[in-house]
């Protein structure tokens, strides 16, 4: 019988052939409960936790002597904390296309990706938050920004972007972290059954809520999982939308455009998908994966990355015609002095990264090559953050007044706190590969032909 | 017959256990579930679990967070703060979309969490299921079904003769 079952065709390669539900098991839980670290997560993990305490120190000092310590001057007061925030909450985005986009497109090659893609979203978007509340000047204060009744009789006002900004990305969190525990709780049920000591079986077994994979059960929780991706597809468009209209809804030249949301969801879904593929290549690698991760998941990957990243050099080319076209003198100055002006090298060095790079994603060979996937995907989260940085930067640095213009030097601190949250991510990240199914188990379990029930015998 | 919670019985594959729950179910037991590794789309045939609250549970909860989040604004902006800029109303309705968007979805996924936590009497540390001999198996690559014991039809050796006819590897006793 079970041979037969070996023979029934198979439309799609998701994973490589000759898994069965045992072997999924046992190779995705054994990176969790086995004895035995590979050097590399040392290494890694090594290296965010030095980054995570250079991080400590940039924000001990920051809290005892301002955000003058960063390069912050008049009048580019938004310099590299926004920048930074920008770009975090960018690549989060990928993870929640992967998790819930994909899965109402019916796109199952997700399911061996959507687990770590998932986390990355929920670590990238931990350190995003950081870096607007880092830079209100007076952090401990931040709870000011939620309406709540207070002594001072004053509110927050709901007409600002910057407030419909607090509640986009706080709902974001939320549900990102809600949408991950949920598919954990299979998982975390396997590894409860799994686990060889008593702390494991009962760390485990609490997180897992008591999963016992009742037939009730999964027909709740699939239902759950696609309200959840219903919900979470709206949301992830919208998260980056409002983050665009932090600056479209102000009229400095380089900010003051209509077509910012679309440009600047395209663009979070290009550099998640980098940070995907920058993620995914080594892991594969370094914890034997390949046949879960195959190439297809690369390639797959590699071609959203072109895709959006056609997209975005779509809207530098609009956004420069239409600075041209539009007639407007102080628009046509921005994108002049971005193209010639003191942030040329920038700007440059960002059409490389964005618009030249990603074209050698049209060969087959290239997309196949995980080395050659890999040194792109770091060429476009770099190119990414100096858009970010090109667009808060250049728009503020030169506006109306030539009398008020102001070049920004980045300090050391800017530097270190963002290398800290860069150290914070990998931190978190490699602190959840050692604990967590890295891949969802339940669901590569579905992609085997053996899942399949035949209906003949019925 | 009050000794025991029910009869488990063990399946190789996803297609006998449908075949199990669907014959079970033909048989007249009422009071049965079955335990897979990962949902099974022809279970819920089998089962008759097709309908459930879930959608009508975050459908409500979305319509309180779409409310809360507008007349919140509006409690603000209208009433217990309001701010003239150049006599623009204060009822700016425009203004008020988005964080009325956030908080729906908001409270739509916190319903979709909660309620599918509530239907499905979780968390739950212990059930007797656990109890059955190789059960940890459920959640790497074995099929369960389990007849329990309070069904009206139940009968320790007539189900036990049942579930052993539809060709299970095991038919184990659950304690309570």
């Amino acid at each position: 019988m079970p041979d037969t079952s070996q023979l029934v065709e198979r439309p799609q390669d998701d994973i490589a052939p000759g898994y069965t539900f045992g072997s999924v098991t046992d190779q995705i839980a054994a990176v969790v409960l086995t004895k035995r670290t590979p050097i590399f997560w040392f290494l890694c993990f090594g290296a965010g936790f030095g980054l995570l305490l250079l991080f400590l120190l940039a924000v001990a000092v920051l809290f005892i002597k301002g955000v003058g310590i960063w390069g912050i001057r008049t009048p580019v007061m938004w310099g590299f904390a926004i920048t930074n925030f920008v770009w975090w909450i960018g690549i989060g985005h990928a993870g929640t296309l992967i998790s819930a986009i994909l899965l109402l497109l019916n796109q199952r090659w997700r399911n061996s990706i959507n687990r770590f893609a998932e986390a990355m979203t929920l670590f990238a978007v931990a350190c995003a938050g950081m870096f607007p509340v880092l830079h209100l000047g007076r952090p401990w204060l931040m709870y000011w920004l939620f309406p709540y009744p207070n002594t001072m009789g004053i509110q927050p006002q709901f007409r600002s972007p910057l407030v419909w900004d607090v509640f986009a990305v706080s709902t974001y969190a939320t549900v990102s972290l809600l949408f991950w525990y949920v598919g954990l709780m299979p998982d975390l049920g396997t590894l409860r059954d799994r686990a060889k000591n008593r702390a494991g079986r009962m760390i485990y077994g609490i997180m897992s809520m008591g999963w016992r994979g009742s037939a009730r059960h999964w027909s709740v929780y699939e239902t759950a999982t696609l309200l959840l991706a219903g919900l979470a597809t709206p949301l992830v468009l919208s998260v980056h939308t409002v983050v665009s209209f932090d600056f479209t809804i102000a009229i400095v030249p380089g900010w003051h455009s209509t077509f910012f949301p679309p440009y600047f969801v395209a663009g979070a879904i290009y550099s998640g998908f980098a940070m995907v593929l920058a993620l995914a290549i080594p892991l594969r690698k370094v914890y034997g994966l390949e046949g879960l991760i195959t190439d297809k998941h690369l390639e797959n990957s590699a071609k959203v990355m072109l895709a959006t990243g056609l997209i975005v050099a779509y809207a530098y080319v609009m956004e420069n015609f239409a600075a041209w076209y539009g007639g407007e003198v102080y628009e046509q100055a921005a994108f002049w002095h971005r193209l010639t002006g003191p942030y040329r090298y920038s700007y440059w060095a960002l059409i490389s990264c964005n618009i030249i790079a990603p074209q050698f994603l049209w060969f087959k060979r290239f997309r196949t090559n995980p080395l050659l996937l890999f040194i792109s995907s770091i060429v476009v989260l770099v190119g990414m953050w100096l858009e970010r940085f090109m667009i808060i930067v250049s728009s503020l640095a030169q506006d109306f007044l030539p009398s008020s213009w102001g070049i920004f030097h980045a300090t050391r601190w800017d530097w270190a706190t963002f290398l800290g949250t860069i150290g914070l991510f990998m931190f978190l990240f490699f602190l959840f590969i050692r604990l967590l199914p890295m891949i969802s188990i339940f669901e590569v379990r579905t992609l085997l032909p053996q899942a399949k029930v035949k209906e003949e015998q019925g | 017959m009050s000794g025991i919670y029910g009869l488990i019985a063990e399946f190789d594959n996803p297609t006998a256990l449908v075949k199990a729950a669907r014959a079970a179910r033909e048989k007249g037991y009422r009071k049965l579930d079955a335990f897979s590794p990962f949902p099974i789309e022809g279970l819920n045939d089998a089962l008759h679990l097709h309908k459930n609250k879930l959608p009508l549970i975050v459908l409500v909860g979305g319509i309180v967070g779409g409310l809360t989040g507008y007349l919140l604004q509006y409690y603000i902006t209208v009433i217990s703060f309001p701010i003239n800029i150049g006599g623009r109303p204060l009822h700016s309705w425009p203004s008020y979309i988005i964080i009325t968007f956030e908080l729906t979805i908001l409270f739509g996924a916190l319903s979709a969490v909660l309620g599918m936590l509530g239907l499905c009497g979780l968390p739950m540390p212990y059930h007797p299921v656990f109890n059955a001999p190789r059960f940890a198996l459920a959640s790497r690559n074995r099929f369960f079904l389990c007849i329990e014991s309070a069904d009206p039809l139940f009968d320790l050796a007539a189900t036990g003769d049942f579930l052993r006819a539809l060709e299970p590897h095991e038919v184990s006793e659950v304690a309570h």
